[in-house]
């Protein structure tokens, strides 16, 4: 017999011939809300810079300029041809002299200093940025292997809680769920941020 | 009730001589040993104290954390009722996004079944993932019995593995070593040290320590060609499987080698993608108590352009439908691995974990590993407790583990086939207490406790043996000067 089939037959003979009826799953918990988008707005900046990430605001048409001022704080002035964005990332966001990502092999993204990309949804409640391999969020290596990641949300991208945020995702999509800059608590629970993933996190966040 | 009670046929265990569900010693020789380590002691009280006041603060601010802790629970025990659909299932659309799916009887043939696979990619070394499962059947070694060599890529991992240390906690398993010793450990251990040997440019402070591990491990990340993972969750319905993790190590190894191996135990799979929005809130505040981790990694298969290109998924048995077959202690396989039981649990808090001799310590792994192994291979571990009930309380998924514990006693008692002092001194109990003139008698007897006590409220711990294995680690009351019966007799009459 396959183990394939001895484990299924193994569960079938721990269950019982006669199975009892599978439980009720009562779904008693907030999967919506109806708080205005500038309070979620609002929980969602107290939540990222909880995580010691950056945050920007800006209006729609200051995105360019924002990122390329927050790339300047983040870097230092002379690194501007170090950074690579996502390759459905609208020209309107990126900053002078930024690269698109060519599919070259992803090792070579460490090369870079900053990625800027999109999001596909933001979630207030838990300051958690989604990335879905989109052309706008890109693949998952470009928002791992640069050192500071720049990620532009939204308005209408933000909801408040994670069951929201979950209802708006492709399942088949590689997903990356971000929440804050990268972190390790291993060492006397003492929070470290930046261990492997990008040390600094820049949200420029467009009201 | 046990399986066999039910006449059930008996399903196979964890098997012995693989993997680390065994200790080599009882829980009370190897907690003995580890109560007189202070330095351990401060470690382990520092850090559990910590880590509960972070975990409280956030689930405090979630008003229905006690709605989603239901939900939690009733899609665990809807799961197990139904597992095999569930992984028929789960296999259907992972192989439909071109993964391939391979099922193990046990740790041994799970370990085959990887070595297998790595080795067909023609490399001799791996990153990995921290992962539960991968520890529980021993990978590591099997994979170096092979002539493959495992990085493990977590800090906490990594500091076991560089210090040839075992884990003893399952979120933080470097729990009992404290920076000072971490950086001595870095110190001998990494290639990037060994030149400049102790005068190294290196503090003991976290920050210090944690961009020394990013150096060392960065370039294993570039060039590795396998990955190995375990999976917190995965999604039958849509073939979805999920990493929960903080440092980015997960994201590393799960994005840039060609092939990527994930090794689960078969109670990790959850039916519908929307149950993952209940444990995504239930686990990162219970586990280390934050809002979200910040990484969490999902994937289906494969994606052309954007990862792994070869994905294997191994699903592991290695006792967990003996497990499911207890219909009391089947709920132990709800467990998601938060280890907040671990953090509220006073015997954890002063024994530390490596004293359960599993991978799996403090409460909930009091009742998973004699589970996995059959009760007689860790029948020291369903005693390893006081019954306080806290590990119940701040369970996300309601594991109600005093319950079990418990089951698992009166299992191990009824399977005990040697009669012992204490089943002879109960049962004595029993019939004093049945019998009126005995139960007077033994009462009469006893108040002669009064003599041993020579006026201390309790009775010296130095009786002779076998009553000293009592004893020894229990407080016997003095009797009182009069029973209540005589009480009541003298003020009320009859």
């Amino acid at each position: 017999m396959s183990a394939r089939e001895e484990i299924l037959g193994r569960i079938r003979t721990a269950l019982g011939e006669h199975r009892a009826p599978v439980p009720d799953i009562v779904r008693g918990y907030r999967t919506a809300d109806g708080r205005p988008t500038t309070e979620l707005l609002d929980v969602l900046v107290d939540r990222l810079e909880d995580y010691k990430a950056t945050v920007v605001r800006c209006l729609a048409d200051e995105v360019a300029g924002t990122v390329a001022t927050a790339l300047q704080a983040a870097l230092g002035a002379h690194s501007h041809g170090d950074v690579v964005v996502a390759p459905g990332l609208p020209a309107e966001w990126r900053p002078d002299g930024a690269v698109e990502d060519d599919g070259r092999p992803a090792v070579a993204l460490a090369e870079h200093a900053a990625t800027v990309t999109g999001v596909t949804v933001a979630v207030a409640d838990t300051g958690t940025l989604v990335l879905d391999g989109s052309p706008r969020c890109g693949r998952r290596a470009l928002s791992l292997l640069p050192d500071c990641l720049v990620c532009v949300v939204t308005s209408d991208q933000v909801v408040g809680g994670v069951p929201e945020g979950l209802a708006r995702l492709d399942p088949r999509a590689p997903l990356t769920l971000i929440s804050g800059p990268s972190a390790t608590s291993d060492i006397e629970l003492q929070r470290v941020e930046g261990v492997h993933g990008p040390r600094t996190l820049v949200v420029v966040l467009v009201t | 009730m046990s399986a066999v009670d039910l006449g059930m046929p008996s399903l196979p265990h964890a098997p012995r001589g693989v993997g680390h569900l065994r200790g080599d010693r009882s829980f009370p020789d190897a907690a003995r040993e580890s109560l007189r380590d202070g330095q351990l002691r401060a470690n382990l009280g520092h850090a559990t104290s910590t880590i509960r006041a972070k975990r409280k603060a956030v689930v405090d601010e979630v008003p229905d954390w006690a709605e989603l802790r239901e939900a939690g629970r009733a899609i665990k025990a809807a799961t197990m009722a139904r597992l095999d659909e569930h992984l028929v299932a789960l296999e259907e659309q992972v192989t439909a996004r071109g993964g391939t799916v391979h099922w193990a009887r046990d740790a041994e043939e799970a370990n085959e079944i990887v070595i297998r696979l790595v080795q067909a990619t023609g490399t001799d070394e791996v990153v990995k993932v921290k992962s539960m499962a991968t520890q529980e059947i021993g990978l590591n070694e099997a994979l170096e019995a092979a002539g493959i060599a495992a990085h493990e890529t977590d800090l906490a991992e990594l500091i076991v593995q560089l210090g040839e240390d075992t884990p003893s906690h399952i979120l933080v398993p470097a729990i009992h070593k404290n920076r000072a010793e971490i950086r001595e450990i870095f110190l001998r251990t990494m290639p990037q040290f060994q030149e400049q040997g102790v005068d190294a440019d290196l503090t003991d402070e976290p920050r210090r320590l944690a961009m020394a591990a990013r150096a060392h491990l960065r370039e294993r990340f570039l060039r590795a060609r396998v990955a190995i993972s375990g999976a917190n969750f995965a999604v039958a319905e849509t073939g979805t499987l999920a990493v929960v993790e903080s440092e980015g190590n997960g994201r590393m190894c799960l994005t840039l080698p060609r092939t990527l191996i994930t090794v689960m135990g078969i109670e990790k799979v959850v039916p519908t993608w929307r149950d993952l929005e209940v444990f995504l809130q239930l686990l990162p505040r219970s586990s280390t108590g934050e809002r979200m981790n910040p990484y969490t990694s999902l994937w289906a298969g494969v994606t052309p352009g954007d990862g792994p290109q070869e994905f294997h998924l191994v699903l592991v048995d290695n006792g967990r439908t003996a497990v499911l077959a207890d219909e009391v202690g089947r709920a132990a396989l709800h467990c998601i691995r938060c280890s907040a039981c671990l953090n509220v649990c006073p015997v954890y808090e002063r024994a530390g974990g490596h004293a359960y001799g599993s991978v799996y310590p403090g409460p909930i792994g009091a009742v998973l590993s004699p589970q996995l192994t059959g009760v007689e291979d860790n029948a020291s571990l369903p005693y390893a407790s006081s019954l306080c009930g806290a590990c119940y309380d701040v369970c996300p998924v309601a594991i109600d583990i005093p319950s079990i514990l418990v089951h698992l006693r009166a299992e191990h008692v009824e399977a005990q086939e040697r009669t012992t002092p204490e089943a002879v001194a109960f049962r004595a109990l029993a019939k004093a207490m049945s019998t009126p003139r005995l139960w007077r008698l033994a009462q009469r007897a006893a108040g002669l406790g009064r003599l041993l006590s020579r006026g201390k409220p309790t009775l010296p711990a130095a009786l002779p043996p076998p009553a000293s294995k009592w004893t020894r680690t229990r407080d016997l009351p003095t009797p009182p000067r009069e029973t209540f019966t005589q009480q009541w007799v003298r003020e009320r009459g009859r």
